[in-house]
């Protein structure tokens, strides 16, 4: 077993388990810091697969923005002086049933299948490829994407703004 | 039986694939199971995380070009704008209804 298999090991186990804990714990505050070890272990698993750029905005964005985002949704909208901050389930048992047939189904898939598996590429640095590529190929989708996020900044900023009480 | 094992000694693309259908199984189940509508937000973060790392496996495995990286590149865009977008929604549901329980919020069916 080699150091990689090693640390791809460590690395699925943090994944997993934390991502198991956020599914199931009972408070949300928990939720979302077991969330974040689960992105950390998301972008250690990029760093595996050679994916410096996306690893390092995997923890840019993912810890830095959408995950201090969620913990803000979570203090303002809940009351947290009176009770612990507890989140209910509904429908358990057929959940865990459909889930866990849609785990086996994509198993299945996965060890059945044959992939094309023989390239096991080694990039010395992906952000430059990345950039040239954004620049070329992609130069369409990428002005898209900030329109996109300049449109989704505005609208969330209208909707979440507190309306003017006339009196 | 036809499942081939011997390619899961090594840590390969298989394994990757494996990690990725975890991690959107459990999504699924924070989408399905909870009541809170951040907590179905957090599901779908689960959810596209696991997409992000199958598209970055083949990427390195299967077509040894850096498509799969721009693919997850636009995908974490568009969760950065999702996640804002829900969040003011969430916020907004909070000031009109007191809860954020997504069972409870149902005028439209009324």
């Amino acid at each position: 077993m080699s150091l990689f298999d090693v640390a791809f090991y460590v690395l699925a186990f943090i994944t997993v388990g934390s991502a198991i804990v956020v599914v199931s714990s009972k408070n949300i505050i928990y939720s979302a810091f077991a969330l974040l070890f689960t992105f950390f272990g998301v972008a250690g698993l990029y760093v595996l697969l050679n994916a410096d750029f996306i690893a390092v905005t995997q923890i840019l964005i993912y810890v830095g923005g959408i995950l201090v985002l969620i913990i803000f949704g979570v203090m303002l909208t809940t009351k947290a002086f009176d009770v612990p901050i507890k989140t209910e389930t509904l429908h358990v048992g057929p959940a865990i049933v459909v889930t866990g047939a849609i785990m086996g189904t994509l198993f299945g898939v996965i060890l059945k299948t044959r992939w094309f598996n023989v390239l096991n590429v080694q990039w010395d640095g992906t952000t430059k490829k990345i950039g040239e590529r954004l620049m070329t190929d992609f130069l369409l989708p990428f002005e898209v994407a900030s329109v996109v996020l300049l449109v989704a900044l505005l609208g969330a900023v209208i909707i979440a703004r507190r309306e003017k009480v006339k009196s | 039986m036809l499942v081939n094992l011997s390619g899961l000694k090594n840590v390969g693309l298989e394994h990757f694939l494996i990690v990725g259908a975890i991690l959107f199984s459990l999504g699924i189940y924070a989408v399905v199971t909870r009541k809170n509508a951040i907590m179905v937000l957090m599901g779908i973060e689960l959810i596209l995380n696991s997409a992000n790392i199958n598209f970055i496996a083949f990427s390195k495995y299967s077509t040894a070009d850096l498509s799969g990286h721009l693919a997850a590149i636009f995908v974490i865009i568009l969760a950065a704008a999702e996640a804002a977008i829900a969040i003011a929604i969430v916020l907004n549901i909070y000031r009109n209804f007191l809860t954020v329980n997504i069972d409870e919020i149902d005028n439209l069916k009324r």
